[in-house]
């Protein structure tokens, strides 16, 4: 598939990682239970967070690790202990809608490949590190603060309007009561 | 040295394993774990083209930074909306949230 794939210590590490990342998918998809799915995404994203490292992202790695693999994942769990988890996550009948589903997902991501390998797009080669000697944090700061501001700005509404939305959806029945 | 192609491979393997999850799973929570496996794949995507691509760059962190955050906040939503729905119906499952079907 990668042809002229050189055997370094990076794609070696990008092997495994992927590998690992798409181990923890598949083991999503084909868990029973609904507490092991949970614990599959917190495999992928910690996965995710090396695959961050490689494309030289190491700031977003960490978000990645405290955001998702922590908070996110956390939060899942919280909420399948707070809703009833301890039925199984079974097919009652045999419906041909997983077949559909499967069809179309795997169309989806062969239509992608294909793309990728046999559209003819020349896909630029792989080059030095455009960022080589900067610390990658003083990078993402100057671009947030300079050019970004305002959406940096408009996220923090977001988030508040976020935080009060989910605490009063969550809160609701007790109010009325 | 690695390239743009397979990062885009790993992210198209992730995002069809998503929708596949998506569509299928029977748990509401599991539903919306599969959502966030495919913004993930959307973030390798973003962070692979600001690496790799023709114009390196780093605008691509910065979206990735953003779109990170919205996904948090669609999860805290999301994980009260279901909640609420919980209470209200009992019922985790999708396909007992028919309530705006025809």
């Amino acid at each position: 598939m990668f042809e002229g794939f050189a055997l370094t210590g990076q794609s070696v590490a990008f092997f495994l990682v992927s590998l690992f990342v798409i181990a923890c998918a598949v083991l999503l998809l084909s868990q029973r239970k609904v507490i092991y799915m949970a614990l599959a995404i917190g495999g992928v994203f910690i996965g995710l967070a090396g695959i961050y490292i490689l494309l030289e992202a190491e700031f977003l790695a960490f978000i990645q690790v405290l955001l998702y693999a922590g908070a996110i994942t956390i939060m899942m769990l919280f909420a399948i202990m707070l809703t009833r988890h301890d039925d199984l996550d079974t097919q009652e009948k045999i419906t041909a809608h997983p077949v559909w589903s499967a069809i179309g997902a795997a169309s989806i991501g062969l239509i992608v490949l294909y793309v990728l390998k046999f559209s003819g797009v020349r896909w630029p080669e792989s080059t030095e590190s455009p960022w080589a000697g900067k610390v990658n944090v003083n990078l993402i700061g100057d671009s947030l603060f300079n050019q970004y501001v305002i959406p940096f700005e408009l996220v923090s509404i977001i988030i508040i309007a976020a935080l009060v939305g989910a605490i009063t959806l969550a809160n609701r029945e007790e109010e009325e009561e | 040295m690695l390239a743009l192609e397979q990062f885009l491979t790993l992210a198209a393997i992730l995002f069809a394993i998503g929708l596949y999850g998506a569509l299928t799973k029977k748990n509401i929570i599991i539903v919306l774990v599969s959502v966030e496996l495919m913004l993930s794949a959307v973030n390798i995507n973003l962070l692979a083209f600001s690496r790799y691509g023709f114009v390196p760059s780093i605008n691509g962190q910065v979206f990735t930074l953003f779109a990170m955050v919205i996904a948090a906040c669609e999860v805290a939503v999301g994980l009260a909306i279901l909640i609420s729905l919980y209470r209200n119906r009992n019922t985790t499952n999708v396909r007992d949230q028919d309530l705006m079907k025809w």
